[in-house]
């Protein structure tokens, strides 16, 4: 990204500011997964400087995901503490993906109860078809069904495992 | 296209998202089951959320100044939304919501699929390319609905045939073509709708054989919608929808 003003001590300047903008912004995180952070999700995309200021881009998981209004907030918050003058801008293209999900969030997710992403998003077998073996992030069985596509929050399929029987959720491969 | 066509495109295409999605609302708590209320709900957000984006584009267009989503939403007349009858269809039963829902999913996808791919306006594309994630959920869960329905018992399979009978008599709005979709298809931003019906009745006839379902004859169609002409229960929704920011307009969560 273009940085404004041509001399060294100002694009330094830029460069520093960037770093701790990004480092206030790694304690961000997701309000429905509260144990991941925005970072880990992939919903924070960068942090750019342009007119003399940061700008932390997001790029939101689902349309109507309620978290992104307080996600934007938050950014905003822990932004500003390094940069008084940062924005925060949504990124809408490209799409958000769940092949952005970190391989450490996914291990965090799994330890929270949660199955992971399986697959990439390109592989529409993943998507909604009905061959796929989600692993029972309790007991780690394979012989889990789904209950409903559909679950807490948009991210989310509802299953159940046919061996521990607990319910558990699936984070939606998008 | 000019600006004014522009803006009425992008208006459709928030419409139909718009008012299907309040219809989904309304059957929060009242779903048979807590898993299809938690479905119809998770569509209805997706739906609300796309909204949400394509109104405030086509608000941006506004001739005088900028207007904003809720502003589109709240603040128009009847014969100011342009979303397609079928969409503002009553919830009727389950299946009928089901129906209605399995006949805009495929044309809402095909739709999408077409406006991701065009760059005349590339914010409509970006929308449209995250809406497309959300709609081949929302797709694959009403065919399956209309299969378990169709291919059920003798109550659910003449139950939805007769929703199916009463609901494709506003198909035919989905492909009828007027000015704006003439100037739409020649910018680019939307799909020639005949070949968006190719793959719509080919996408139908696969899952309704599934089904054990008969596709009904394409008789007479009702239209109206994309001129504002709509049909009877939409004025209740609009009141539903539109009471409480018309009684509060500053009204803040």
């Amino acid at each position: 990204m273009k940085e404004e003003g041509g001399n060294i001590g100002e694009s330094l300047e830029a460069v520093a500011l960037v770093k701790v903008v990004k480092r206030q912004l790694e304690d961000v995180m997701d309000p429905e997964l509260p144990f991941l952070s925005i970072s880990d999700m992939g919903i924070l995309r960068d942090v750019i400087f342009e007119n003399g200021h940061t700008i932390c881009i997001i790029t939101p998981t689902y349309s109507g995901c309620p978290a992104t209004d307080i996600i934007t907030k938050e950014v905003l918050a822990a932004a500003r503490v390094m940069d008084p003058k940062s924005e925060v801008r949504i990124a809408m293209s490209p799409a958000w993906t769940t092949d952005w999900i970190s391989d450490k969030a996914r291990e965090k997710m799994t330890q929270n109860g949660i199955a992971p992403p399986e697959g990439l998003s390109h592989d529409r077998a993943f998507l909604t078809g009905d061959n796929r073996i989600i692993p029972c992030p309790i007991c780690k069985s394979r012989d889990t069904n789904l209950v409903s596509p559909f679950g807490s929050t948009a991210c989310k399929a509802s299953f159940s495992c046919n061996k521990c029987l607990e319910p558990f959720e699936h984070f939606k491969c998008i | 296209m000019n600006k004014s066509q522009h803006k009425q495109a992008l208006l459709r295409l928030g419409d139909d998202a718009l008012i299907l999605g309040q219809r989904l609302g309304e059957w929060c708590g009242h779903a048979p089951a807590l898993e299809e209320d938690i479905a119809l709900t998770n569509i209805a957000l997706d739906l609300i959320g796309q909204t949400q984006s394509y109104l405030s584009l086509a608000g941006s267009l506004h001739e005088d100044d900028t207007q904003t989503d809720d502003q589109l939403a709240f603040h128009r007349i009847e014969r100011d939304f342009q979303n397609l009858l079928l969409v503002e269809q009553p919830n009727g039963d389950f299946g009928d919501t089901i129906v209605r829902q399995f006949l805009f999913d495929y044309y809402a996808l095909f739709r999408a699929e077409h406006i991701a791919s065009q760059d005349f306006d590339i914010d409509a594309a970006a929308i449209a390319a995250k809406a497309i994630k959300e709609i081949r959920y929302h797709a694959d869960h009403s065919s399956k609905w209309v299969i378990r329905l169709g291919d059920g018992t003798d109550e659910s399979h003449s139950r939805v045939q007769k929703s199916l009978n009463e609901l494709w008599k506003f198909t035919g709005e989905m492909f009828t073509v007027d000015e704006i979709d003439i100037a739409g298809a020649a910018s680019g931003l939307l799909p020639d709708l005949d070949s968006i019906k190719t793959k719509w009745d080919s996408a139908i006839d696969a899952v309704l054989k599934d089904a054990t379902l008969k596709r009904p004859e394409d008789g007479w169609m009702q239209k109206g919608g994309r001129s504002g002409i709509h049909t009877e229960s939409f004025g209740f929704l609009l009141a539903e929808m539109q009471s409480l920011p018309r009684t509060y307009p500053d009204a803040t969560w």
